[in-house]
């Protein structure tokens, strides 16, 4: 039994004129130590996909279908008081954007101490001492002054770095990191992240990475996800993904990526812009913009089939194996 | 908070000072202490004189230097009617003001709160539903409309509560006879307080739902939410302190509103205080009265909204009131 | 070269558009908006056609009759019929009255509301557009009016004023003073949501490419900053008329607004304070009724209007 295991999620947003459905039969598992990516573009469903594992859609959101298993417990039905032990303490999130994400008007110590006894029955003063461990481990210079700081005396970077901090500090399971570093300065971001797989890996902790960006997850991700308009379209490991793409969504965006690029010549872009929620095609969500187009792709929602080590959601990939297995 | 401090005390010296140069104008224009002093048949001759001596006839700035002199003593003159010093007059009927203005302060703070959070954590509920409707109701009935009626209903129908006037008063100290302390006084207490609180209460409901609601759905509480915490905690601490912050500043806005509306509450209920004095003093063009009536509110904005902006930058840790940073 | 005649699309009227955009979508699936502009727009024509509706005019000394005074409505027992809503204490037709009454409460309600936006919007973009030091200058008057209430610097002023003029005098020039009041003393609203917006709009590349193209600031701001700030605007005004009108039904109440002659929907209230007690309750609680209704339905249109126009609220 896997440590995570997605099963055919399903999430939708009740809206006055209907329901639309921002996540559709998602699928994937997870176990200690991996390291996850999930790709897209924005408004694919990545991280309505992350906070959906803890269950914190905002309303109108909600999981409609489907199941979320860590440890065997369905995380989408069990109790309030249940999920609540789970968050933070045995999957922590860290969310995008350092400035938002902590509350203003209180201090770092607050909040991390509270996160700690909200968890564990531990005294103020211990669980400063633990915080006050984790912040060197994320390297933060002169740590006990910094917990009696408020959020906007921390430059972007150490924020993160105290983010990441609190996400460890009850030494989760697993991390779900909602593209951590693309609200930081480009000078810093490879350092950030180079923090935090380090620290995943020296604590064996899950990680699932969300990320638009191709180049981190070639480099840090054992397996990806790609998805497409609410769809999981690519699933494998991410050598095979970025080297062999089968997908042309996929191989879109690798193609896309400026190492592909020759210098001089145009970017390839994908033509067209991925649907929004309420106008998705019929059919294969990526027939408008998609060069190897069959006749189901325009009414037939294709179904995964396996190509090598990854799981594809496309009919001409479907069709191609077909001939293969006929000769 | 020391630069602070000088900073705001600057500013008040300033606008006292503004305030005192208005009020003197008035008084220069429309007061005349001669109606008082002499009858009609002295000759025009004598009057003049008689400015002279007194020393009316002479440059603007002279007179306002007068003015400001006697006034940083505490003379602003007397009032035309009461033949007594204006201030004592006015300081005078300042506690039963005060008194109104606590009351209906406890009542809306200790309403506000509770209702407008419980209506931003359950916004989809009947009770909220209620709560919000009656406020919207609340806002728009002007202060003394809710003060007749409620005299017309409690008092005069049902005949639970007197209709006017303060009841009995006990003595503290000085010129303070408070009403908290007896029955009747409380009794006399109720209606004002409450009219007083009326449109005030629902304001504050709305608005602490609405910054309630949008704090609530911010990145920040939903971190919260996923570190795992309480909810009462992610509620009452994470999410109540940052509603709070434009709150109190709103708060001290409208301070000085409810200055206005405690004149239209007394002068409904014939409540002895200085908002009613004022009133009569128009009337009456008593000039003194009224210029020792605009210093007096004067004063108290400037001192209550520095305090104000005080506490606020207490609470608001982003505020550089101490200079860290 | 031929140019090939394409059929031209049907014209879409402006109406047609209006009528496909949210705002038209959300105003018809809202019953408490769709009911309070109803009645709003009643009491506007009312208001307007108040001259020729009204079945007496209350203005008309002549055609008063003391012995008139203090009749109750039809629907009471002592009711006449040519007296719809009773008699005030001096024998006016209250129907009539109140038709007057709420021509001008409204009337000083909305213009005091354009004087307020006309001072802010211009103060608003002034301060955004050029910043720097008249920037804050102009925010430092703001927040030092801001924190003086309208409601007292209003009593204050036209205290003085009325000492000054005499009670005479003053009555003629109230409707106008009382307009100028309210007008000036709550632009800094107005004067603060602008400045954001323009501050918001002035680092977007069309204000670069319209300064690059050499448009004046003054075009540059009224052409194309103020568009985008009409949405808040909007919000306010719906409120702030509700806001003059109570404002001035309280100053009137106390003797510093309408005179009894010339009566807005306060002055009629103040007037009728005595006799409620001793029984006339109709005198003041039937201009109170027609006060609260008017000023409810523009705080609901004002609600409904900020939700609707609320950027945050409208994510698919």
């Amino acid at each position: 039994m896997a440590l995570l295991e997605v099963k055919n999620l399903e999430v939708q947003f009740a809206l006055r004129n209907g329901a639309l459905t921002a996540l559709r039969d998602v699928s994937f598992s997870l176990e200690r130590g991996d390291r996850l990516g999930i790709v897209g573009e924005s408004g694919a469903g990545k991280s309505v996909a992350a906070f959906a594992i803890l269950n914190l859609i905002s309303k109108p959101g909600s999981i409609s279908n489907g199941e979320v298993l860590f440890e065997g417990q369905d995380l989408s039905k069990i109790s309030a008081e249940a999920l609540r032990d789970i968050r933070g303490n045995k999957i922590s999130m860290i969310f995008q954007d350092p400035m938002m994400t902590l509350n203003p008007v209180l201090t770092i110590g607050d909040q991390m101490v509270e996160c700690l006894q909200a968890h564990r029955n531990i005294s103020s003063s211990d669980a400063r001492a633990i915080a006050l461990q984790k912040l060197q481990q994320v390297q933060i210079p002169s740590p006990d002054k910094r917990l009696d700081a408020y959020p906007h005396e921390l430059s972007g970077g150490m924020r993160q770095r105290v983010i990441i901090a609190i996400a460890l500090l009850l030494d989760p399971a697993i991390i779900i990191a909602d593209e951590p570093t693309t609200a930081l300065d480009v000078t810093i971001q490879a350092e950030i992240m180079e923090l935090l797989i380090s620290l995943c890996e020296f604590n064996n902790v899950g990680l699932i990475l969300i990320t638009h960006d191709l180049g981190v997850v070639s480099q840090v991700t054992q397996r990806t996800i790609v998805m497409y308009a609410g769809r999981i379209i690519e699933q494998g490991p991410t050598r095979e993904i970025i080297n062999d793409a089968q997908h042309p969504y996929t191989q879109g965006l690798i193609n896309a990526l400026p190492q592909q690029t020759i210098p001089g010549q145009r970017l390839n872009q994908i033509r067209g812009s991925m649907p929004s929620l309420d106008a998705i095609p019929n059919g294969c969500a990526f027939n408008p913009r998609c060069d190897y187009t069959l006749d189901a792709c325009f009414t037939q929602l294709p179904s995964y089939v396996r190509s090598g080590g990854c799981s594809v959601a496309c009919h001409m990939v479907a069709q191609q194996q077909a001939d293969l297995n006929h000769d | 908070m020391i630069a602070f401090l000088i900073k705001r005390t600057l500013q008040a010296i300033v606008v006292m000072f503004i305030i005192s140069v208005i009020s003197f104008s008035i008084q220069d224009q429309l007061g005349d202490p001669l109606r008082e002093m002499v009858g009609q048949s002295v000759s025009e001759a004598e009057r003049q004189a008689l400015r002279d001596e007194l020393g009316l006839n002479d440059p603007f700035i002279t007179q306002y230097l007068r003015f400001a002199g006697k006034a940083l003593q505490g003379d602003l003159g007397n009032s035309y009617f009461y033949k007594e010093p204006a201030l004592s007059v006015i300081l005078n009927k300042l506690p039963a003001t005060l008194e109104l203005v606590f009351g209906a302060t406890i009542i809306i703070m200790f309403l506000s709160v509770p209702l407008g959070v419980y209506a931003a954590i359950n916004p989809k509920s009947l009770l909220s539903s209620f709560i919000m409707g009656i406020s919207i109701v609340g806002i728009s009935i002007p202060v003394f409309l809710t003060a007749i009626f409620s005299i017309y209903f409690f008092s005069i129908h049902l005949g639970w509560l007197p209709s006017f006037g303060r009841g009995e008063t006990v003595h503290m100290f000085g010129s303070w006879n408070t009403g908290y302390l007896t029955a009747d006084g409380f009794r006399h207490l109720v209606l004002p307080c409450l009219s007083l609180a009326s449109i005030m209460l629902p304001l504050f409901i709305r608005l602490i739902r609405s910054e309630m609601i949008e704090v609530l759905q911010s990145e920040y509480v939903k971190f919260a939410w996923a570190k795992g915490l309480k909810r009462r905690r992610i509620w009452f601490l994470h999410a109540l302190k940052n509603t709070m912050l434009p709150v109190i500043t709103v708060g001290g806005v409208q301070i000085g509103t409810m200055v206005a509306y405690t004149i239209l509450t007394e002068t409904v209920f014939q409540w002895p205080g200085m908002g009613f004095i004022f009133l009569e003093a128009v009337n009456r063009v008593d000039t003194p009265l009224l210029v020792a009536f605009l210093i007096v509110v004067g004063a108290i904005f400037v001192i209550t909204n520095t305090l104000v902006d005080l506490i606020y930058g207490l609470v608001n840790p982003t505020v550089k009131l101490a200079g860290k940073g | 070269m031929s140019e090939e005649t394409l059929a031209a699309p049907a014209p879409v009227t402006g109406w047609q558009k209006f009528k496909q955009s949210h705002l038209y979508y959300s105003f018809v699936s809202s019953k408490v908006a769709m009911v309070s502009f109803a009645v709003f727009a009643v009491y506007v024509v009312l208001a307007i056609l108040a001259p020729l509706i009204a079945p007496y005019n209350p203005y008309d000394l002549a055609m008063l009759d003391i012995m008139d005074s203090e009749i109750p409505p039809v629907w009471q027992p002592d009711g006449e019929d040519r007296f719809f809503l009773g008699t005030d204490a001096q024998g006016r037709d209250m129907l009539s009255t109140i038709l007057y009454g709420t021509r001008i409460s409204l009337m000083i309600g909305i213009c005091a509301v354009i004087l307020q936006a006309f001072i802010g919007i211009v103060v608003g973009l002034c301060a955004g557009y050029f910043g720097g030091k008249i920037d804050n200058l102009l925010m430092r008057i703001a927040d030092i009016q801001l924190s003086f209430s309208t409601l007292m610097v209003a009593i204050v002023v036209l205290a003085v004023f009325q000492a000054a003029f005499g009670a005479e005098r003053y009555s003629e020039l109230a409707l106008p003073m009382l307009i100028l009041v309210i007008g000036i003393a709550e632009w800094p609203q107005y004067a603060r949501t602008v400045r954001a917006t323009v501050l918001a709009e002035k680092h977007k590349e069309y204000v670069d490419a319209a300064r690059v193209m050499g448009f004046r600031p003054m075009r540059i701001m009224v052409r194309h900053i103020l568009p985008n700030s009409l949405s808040p605007i909007l919000v306010i005004s719906t409120v702030q008329v509700a806001n003059a009108i109570i404002s001035e039904a309280s100053l009137s109440f106390l003797g510093l607004g309408m005179p009894v002659s010339e009566p807005s929907l306060g002055s009629l209230i103040s007037s009728g304070f005595d006799y409620i007690f001793s029984g006339s309750w109709w005198i003041t609680t039937i201009p109170a009724i027609v006060l609260v209704l008017l000023v409810l339905v523009m705080n609901l249109l004002g609600d409904w209007l900020r939700d609707v126009l609320n950027p945050k609220l409208n994510k698919g």
